[in-house]
């Protein structure tokens, strides 16, 4: 089943930040694929392709109603009738409206059983304005979810701004999301691979939470300034209880963080004691789903050969064994949540209580 | 013994009709096939792919509708006619009502086109999903979120809404136009009183969805897909199925069944499933018959009977679509 199905890639960013130039070089460029766009106005796609659809979003409450169950449902019957179409595309490109958070679009890959057998969602790409996402992260928690769930990050328009404002922005978007991919790009101008087909649900796919490890060293530049690697420092001393202070202010003078900020917990640890490690996550989830809004995670089980790699959005979560850890890697556990109003110490502390006992 | 034709279309069979006899097929990639003797005939109506089928009440026409945005009449003599067009819409769901009445849909608009030819277009705060006419009377149902509503649509009279909360997908009222009954996003039905929208007769335990519903013969059974087994709801009560426990009939540990349709004279089901089988089932015993094994083609996506009940077509979702003869 699953070669046949149909990768799925979210794009979101806040009205004006350049979602539409960025599906108008996917759909113009010359790469010989054929993709299916799901859009809310025909508006300004300035490409003819009769695989392009007008689908108003609607928002479906499944089972109880709660905000974890919500999906797409106009994207449901979308894909459905997609599927009646022989062999006719090679990927689905779904754009959500300025205002989208994107949960529901992401969780209908998840929730509906014949969406999922048939199609799989690929990754979040959010596009993000330079000049303007700071203001928006202020005032807007759906600026602020689409940056949180995002995989992908395109930094447009930075030819608008100075250095010192692109480096701010990034610090922000690191402290909202730690493992996306940042792309500084100009007019919405990437390489399509970096967008598209990425797998960043993908159990398989999971290499490293540290994403410049999946870019290879061209990104490492670019993202140098306020990478994963200041978060992790950041929480590392945290742990250990001795900071050295530049570290942690460098995280923190630029934004305090309010109340319903979304932020990151970056947890780490050794091997994992499973038969507390997993009824601890699933309570987790249940109890905090509303406000996780993304979790990753690559874990070491006590007296398991196996890398475990788990990753969810909401209440939904998924695991795996994924491949024998290799003689050259630390058997470590490192777990990264994304969310509002997480109880930090609590969360740290129960994950902790899940390694495994060393005699 | 039946005897078993088919015929390799490569495109996923929408949709399905006897007309005047000769069968005729719907499919995905935009053609309507139409079979004579060994042979089958294709016309490429529209551009495009085709997203629903419906044969009209009369059974001289299947009418299709599509990506392309047009609603088409197809006719036993391969005759195609254009009934409606809504450019660039994607007209995903269509029914047949009485006199030549048909309706479509696409996002939250619903359009019916009365037999006189005058079209009235119905506005729903949300996306439709399925229709369906009511055996008596101009009536449509329209199944939605959070329910259903009923229009009389040659009136301007606002819809009857019936509520339950959830995402209804498709719709059916029973023959003898009592009961509605609706499909859920949930993997369960729903029914109402059409009198009073009253009963709310809650159907569920399928695993999977309902893609799929057929009366009975009467109206005595409403048959299901979305389970092991075709599971059929008794309605012969008056309550309707509350209470009582379903007829299980084609129980295949092994698949689910797609696709359900009632024979149009006897107590027996056709009987699709994901992996290509077709059982015949009867009701009272439970007596089956294999009429396709597993294979090719993937899930059974479409059935329909012809008047006489002794010839059933068949497609699949992966482009197989056939003929099975019960009378060898």
């Amino acid at each position: 089943m699953a070669e046949t199905q149909i990768p799925v890639t979210v794009l979101t960013g806040y009205l004006g930040a350049g979602k539409t130039t960025l599906l108008n070089r996917i759909l113009s460029e010359n790469h010989g694929k054929k993709y299916a766009v799901v859009v809310n106005e025909f508006g300004e796609i300035g490409i003819d392709n009769d695989l392009i659809v007008e689908s108003d979003e609607e928002i479906y409450e499944m089972n109880n109603g709660c905000v974890c169950c919500t999906v797409r449902g106009d994207l449901i019957r979308v894909v459905e009738g997609l599927m009646k179409r022989p062999g006719g595309f090679d990927g689905i490109l779904v754009e959500t409206t300025g205002l989208a958070n994107p949960a529901p679009v992401a969780q209908t890959f998840f929730m509906d059983e014949d969406v999922r057998a048939k199609s799989r969602l690929d990754a979040v790409v959010t596009v993000a304005d330079a000049m303007n996402l700071l203001k928006r992260l202020d005032d807007s928690p759906e600026a602020e979810e689409q940056i949180a769930f995002a995989d992908v990050v395109l930094l447009n328009k930075i030819d608008l701004v100075s250095a010192e404002q692109i480096a701010a922005v990034e610090r922000r978007i690191r402290e909202i999301n730690p493992h996306a991919t940042i792309h500084r790009t100009e007019r919405s101008a990437i390489d399509l691979d970096k967008v598209l087909d990425r797998g960043a649900f993908d159990l398989d796919r999971i290499l490293t939470l540290d994403p410049e490890f999946l870019e290879g060293e061209d990104d490492h530049d670019h993202d140098h300034e306020c990478g994963p690697d200041c978060d992790h420092d950041h929480h590392h001393h945290h742990a250990h209880g001795h900071d050295h202070g530049h570290d942690h202010d460098h995280d923190h003078h630029h934004h305090p963080r309010h109340d319903e900020s979304v932020f990151s917990i970056s947890l780490r640890g050794g091997e994992l004691d499973p038969g507390k490690f997993f009824p601890w996550i699933q309570e987790v989830t249940q109890v905090e789903g509303p406000n996780i809004l993304r979790l990753k995670g690559i874990l070491a089980m006590d007296r398991d050969p196996d890398r475990y790699v788990i990753q969810g959005v909401h209440m939904i979560i998924e695991g795996t064994h994924q491949r024998p850890w290799r003689d050259d890697e630390p058997r470590e556990s490192r777990l990264v949540f994304i969310g509002r109003k997480l109880n930090e110490d609590a969360i740290r502390k129960s994950f902790e209580a899940c390694l495994a006992k060393k005699s | 013994m039946p005897t078993l034709q088919t015929f390799p279309f490569g495109a996923f069979v929408v949709g399905a009709a006897f007309l005047r006899g000769t069968p005729v097929f719907a499919l995905g990639d935009g053609r309507v096939a139409r079979v004579d003797g060994a042979a089958a005939e294709t016309a490429v109506a529209p551009q495009g792919g085709l997203l629903a089928a419906s044969v009209s009440a009369d059974g001289e026409q299947l009418l299709t509708s599509g990506d392309d945005g047009r609603v088409v009449a197809s006719d036993a003599a391969g005759g195609l006619v254009e009934l409606a067009s809504r450019p660039k819409k994607w007209i995903d769901q269509l029914a047949t009502g009485p006199n030549g009445a048909f309706a479509f849909a696409y996002g939250r608009e619903a359009v019916v086109h009365l037999p006189d030819g005058k079209e009235r277009v119905l506005q729903h705060e949300r996306t439709v999903g399925g229709l369906a006419f009511a055996p008596k009377g101009l009536r449509l149902a329209v199944a939605r979120y959070n329910g259903a509503s009923l229009w009389w649509p040659a009136t301007d009279a606002k819809p009857t809404d019936f509520e339950w909360k959830g995402s209804h997908l498709g719709v059916t009222f029973s023959p003898d136009g009592k009961f509605l009954v609706t499909s859920m996003q949930e993997n369960a039905l729903h029914g109402w009183r059409v009198a009073d929208g009253g009963g709310h007769m809650r159907m569920s335990g399928y695993p999977g969805k309902v893609r799929s519903m057929s009366w009975s013969a009467k109206g005595r059974f409403l048959a299901t897909s979305g389970a092991e087994m075709a599971v059929l709801w008794p309605f012969h009560f008056k309550d309707g199925p509350m209470g009582r426990q379903p007829l299980q009939v084609g129980n295949r540990p092994t698949s689910i069944v797609s696709f359900v349709a009632c024979h149009p004279t006897e107590e027996v089901v056709a009987i699709g499933y994901k992996d290509g089988m077709i059982l015949a089932g009867r009701y009272g015993d439970g007596g089956e018959a294999a009429l396709r094994q597993a294979g090719e083609g993937g899930p059974i996506s479409t059935l329909v009977w012809d008047k006489a009940g002794v010839r059933l077509a068949f497609g699949t979702e992966e482009g197989v679509a056939g003929i099975v003869d019960l009378r060898g």
